[in-house]
Parts: structure tokens; C-alpha cells; sequence
């Protein structure tokens, strides 16, 4: 099993919800972030002076496959995901050692 | 006494007197969000504390019988004469009572502007302290100067609503302040970033309509000249945020929010020394230079480094003063102007000007010094990190 975590620009994240829906996978966690990459922040100006502000609203998408289905996935959310402009965001691929669902105690895949 | 003008006074009191509050909302926007009450109280307890300290002694130091024409003298103190009828009221259409309050909401906001150039750094107590002697000190003597019969007036300076009692007096002690106190602690290190600018444009919006009060009601009468300086006060507005963002845009990029409504309050400033000796297309020339030079002035400080917290220097000081030699260009009501062919009234204002910001600031760093001696202006540099809301007033703005 691998979780993907997938950071992406706000507005992308309805089209990456459809796009992880459409491989049939269900259950995702998002979380609103904050950072910067090779883009850097952007710049606010207050009656003239200019701040630099480093952090730029992000949203977080994690979920956990099956490890056969990642190629699949990454492809699927970058097709979603990519404007083609600097700042689209990353996928990175973490191993997951086990999952258990609180409810019924199944783990592993079963789980997911 | 005239029912009209009596009533549309008590009218314009109350408008202006809404416009305490109304910075309050202004200036609480731009700060960060620790100091965001801190702030607001700097403002609101004017309305508690200058409206005592007023009708006790400052009123009659203004309009009291003149003394040499640099003060008044004690006949009104504690309100004693100031009555229901007109008897010795400066305004003989209106009764004493309601002239004295009219003046008394001026008196109130004044020492509220200084508050943006310390803001997020003094101590409350020095705050009371200040504001107390400097309205015995600094605006009495000017308001009669320019109102209460003393030399300004007698002079022939022409200042319809306060560009000089309120907006470079403000801003001259404002002045002082930044140079007696010093920067915040991390500035020019850590972004400064206003908190929440609805709330500043809100509190513009209030400003510009307390102004109607403010400047037409400085005719003192409901008639055409009240008239006019409404029309003259809301265009000079209008032009003024149009000036500030075309510079705005030209220079940075952008049109902004804080800038729209810096720009404004700019044009209202700038206009309050003339509302009522300039026609209205001469008030959008005014207004729009307004705007485009205030624009200018808040960037001084990063020129000359001072800390003017909320650029009370750069708008108040600045248009106010531009708005008072503006005064003597454009007057063609009641009075003239260069334009119209009478030079000395610009000359005049150059000299009310000079004679303001001197005695003004020198006094208000008086005053700064010595309470910086005696009592300490700013807190630790703990309680400042920490935020004056929590520090000075045990309370912080935001719950969340």
C-alpha cells in the first residue's frame, strides 16, 4: 500500500476530486495548506510599501492505494492538476505499513 | 435662535461625533490583530475623556473672553454661562449649549488622529496623560487662535472646518511622537500587515460621512453656504480616491482597497480648511490633488525612517496643509484667493501654516518628553511583543 500525498492550487481541487472518483478509488483526506516551491510567495503592497509574503495557499489531498494502482493515480491527478504554470504543486508516494477501519477492525487493503 | 439651524446642528454634532467611532474602525483595521482593541480605545476613550476634560475648562479656554489672542479666558469654565438660550454664544442663531457640544465632538476627534502615528506602542496612561494636557495646551490655544477670536483669525487665515485646529495639529503632534518614541519593535524587519482591511474601509466610509457633519456644519446655519461645503467635502472625496489610485496604479501596479480608502480620507482633509470659500469644481482640483499628494506622503517615512504607524503625517499633516495653501488659491466665497486675484490671502495661509506646525509640535514634544520622563510612554518590549490588547487590557479581539 502507498498514501499519495498530492499538493495542489485551490481552485484545482474539485477536478482532482473527480479525476482520483473516476479510477473508482473512494475516501480522500484534504487539508488546506500553506508553502512555497520554486515559485516562491507573492508580493502584498500597503499604501505604497511592499511585503513579501512567502506562503501561498495550497490544498493537501492524501490518499492510500493500493501500491499496483499508483502509477495510474499519478497520472490521472496530474492530468487534473497541471496548468502548466509554475506553482501546480507535487505528488510524493510514502510507503503505508498497515490500515485498520475503526468500525468493523479489517486492515490491510480490505481497509482502505 | 433659529429652530432650523438649531436643529440641523445638533444634526451635524451627532454626525460628527460618529466619526470617533468611525476611526476607531479605521485605524483598528490596520493594525495587527494583538493590538486591534488597543487601537480602537486609543479612539473611543476620547469620547469619554476630551468630552469632560472640554466642557470643564477646554471649552472656555478656546471661546472664553480673549486674552492677548492667544487664549481664552476662565468665564465658561465648568460650563458656567454656557445656557439653553444664545446669551454669549459665538453663534447667535444657535443656543450656547449646542455650539459648545458642536465644538466638543472636534475637540474629541483631534487627539484620536495622533493615536495612528504611536499605534501599537504606548501605554494607555501615557495615552490619558497626553491627551488631556494637550488639549489644554495645544488645542484650546489653536481652536482660539483660528475660532475663539484670537490672532489666526484676526489675522485673516481662512480655515472653514479644522484643517488647521484639527488636521495639522494632529499630525505636527503626531510627528513628535514618532520622533520622542521611536520605531516598533521590529520594523523594517517583519511585515506590518493591517488585520483587517473591511473593517478600515468601513471606517472610511463612516469618516466621509461624519464629515458632512464636520464641514457643512461649520456654516453654523442651515443655508446655502452649508450647502455648498457638503457638495465641496463629498466631490473633493471622490476626486481624491480617484488621484490616490491613478498614482497608486501608475507607481505600483495596482489600485488597492487601503488605498481607495486612504485616498478618501486624503481628499477630506484636504478640503476641510475650504469646504466653504471654494466652489465645486474647485474642490475636485483640490481633492484630487489631495489624493495624488498624500499618496506621496506616506511614503516620506520610509525616506526620512520614521515610524508613523498609520501615516498621520503623511495624510493629515500633509493634507491638511496642502489643503490650507489650497485655501489661498481657490477662495471665492466670502473671501479670495490668488487666483482671484488677492495674493496676500496665499501668503497668509503659508504663515498659519508655519505658525501651527511650530507651535504644535514644539509643545506636543514637550509634553512627550516629559511624560516619557515621569510616567514612560511605551510598555516593555515584552508586552508590546505580546500585544497591547492583552498586555494593556487584559482582553484580546479575536476568539478563535
Amino acid at each position: 500500500m502507498r498514501k499519495i500525498e498530492i499538493i495542489v492550487r485551490p481552485f484545482k481541487i474539485d477536478d482532482v476530486k473527480d479525476a482520483i472518483a473516476g479510477l473508482g478509488l473512494k475516501g480522500m483526506t484534504v487539508t488546506e495548506v500553506k508553502g512555497f516551491g520554486r515559485q516562491g510567495g507573492h508580493k502584498e503592497v500597503y499604501r505604497g510599501a511592499e511585503y513579501q509574503v512567502d506562503f501561498i495557499a495550497k490544498t493537501k489531498i492524501e490518499i492510500v492505494v493500493d501500491a499496483e494502482r499508483v502509477p495510474e493515480v499519478i497520472e490521472a491527478v496530474r492530468e487534473a492538476a497541471m496548468t502548466g504554470k509554475v506553482g501546480d504543486g507535487k505528488i510524493f508516494v510514502i510507503p503505508v505499513e498497515d490500515v485498520v477501519r475503526i468500525r468493523t477492525g479489517e486492515t490491510g487493503l480490505e481497509a482502505i | 435662535m433659529n429652530s432650523a439651524d438649531t436643529s440641523f446642528i445638533l444634526i451635524c454634532a451627532a454626525l460628527v461625533m460618529f466619526m470617533t467611532p468611525g476611526l476607531a474602525l479605521f485605524y483598528g483595521g490596520m493594525v495587527r490583530s494583538k493590538n486591534v482593541l488597543a487601537t480602537i480605545m486609543q479612539s473611543f476613550i476620547m469620547l469619554g475623556l476630551v468630552s469632560i476634560v472640554w466642557a470643564v475648562i477646554g471649552y472656555t479656554l478656546a471661546f472664553g473672553t480673549d486674552i492677548g489672542g492667544f487664549i481664552g479666558g476662565m468665564d465658561f469654565f465648568a460650563l458656567n454661562g454656557v445656557g439653553m438660550d444664545t446669551l454669549n454664544s459665538p453663534a447667535d442663531n444657535l443656543p450656547h449649549l449646542l455650539f459648545m457640544i458642536f465644538q466638543c465632538m472636534f475637540a474629541v476627534i483631534t487627539p484620536a488622529l495622533i493615536t495612528g502615528a504611536f499605534a501599537e506602542r504606548m501605554k494607555f496612561g501615557a495615552l490619558v496623560i497626553f491627551s488631556t494636557l494637550w488639549i489644554i495646551l495645544v488645542y484650546a490655544p489653536m481652536c482660539h487662535w483660528v475660532w475663539g477670536g484670537g490672532w489666526m483669525g484676526a489675522h485673516g487665515a481662512l480655515d472653514f472646518a479644522g484643517g488647521a485646529v484639527v488636521h495639522m495639529s494632529s499630525a505636527s503632534a503626531a510627528l513628535a511622537a514618532c520622533l520622542v518614541m521611536g520605531k516598533r519593535k521590529g520594523y523594517g524587519k517583519e511585515p506590518f500587515i493591517p488585520h483587517n482591511l473591511p473593517m478600515t474601509l468601513l471606517g472610511a466610509g463612516i469618516l466621509w460621512f461624519g464629515w458632512f457633519g464636520f464641514n457643512a456644519g461649520s456654516a453654523l446655519a442651515a443655508n446655502g453656504l452649508a450647502a455648498n461645503a457638503f457638495v465641496t467635502t463629498h466631490l473633493a472625496a471622490a476626486a481624491a480616491v480617484l488621484g490616490w489610485l491613478l498614482v497608486e496604479t501608475m507607481h505600483g501596479g495596482k489600485p488597492t482597497t487601503l488605498g481607495a480608502a486612504s485616498g478618501a480620507v486624503a481628499g477630506l482633509v484636504a478640503i476641510t480648511p475650504a469646504a466653504g470659500f471654494v466652489t465645486p469644481m474647485a474642490s475636485i482640483v483640490i481633492g484630487f490633488g489631495g489624493g495624488a499628494i498624500c499618496y506621496g506622503g506616506v511614503l516620506l517615512k520610509s525616506v526620512f525612517k520614521y515610524d508613523d504607524s498609520l501615516d498621520v503625517v503623511g495624510i493629515h499633516g500633509l493634507g491638511g496643509t496642502f489643503g490650507a495653501i489650497a485655501t489661498g488659491l481657490f477662495a471665492s466665497i466670502g473671501a479670495e484667493g490668488l487666483f482671484y486675484g488677492n495674493a496676500s490671502q496665499l501668503w497668509i495661509q503659508i504663515e498659519s501654516c508655519l505658525a501651527t506646525w511650530g507651535y504644535c509640535f514644539a509643545v506636543s514634544w514637550i509634553l512627550f518628553k516629559l511624560i516619557d520622563k515621569f510616567y514612560g510612554l511605551r510598555p516593555s518590549e515584552e508586552a508590546e511583543v505580546a500585544g497591547l490588547d492583552v498586555s494593556e487590557h487584559s482582553e484580546a479581539g479575536y476568539q478563535i
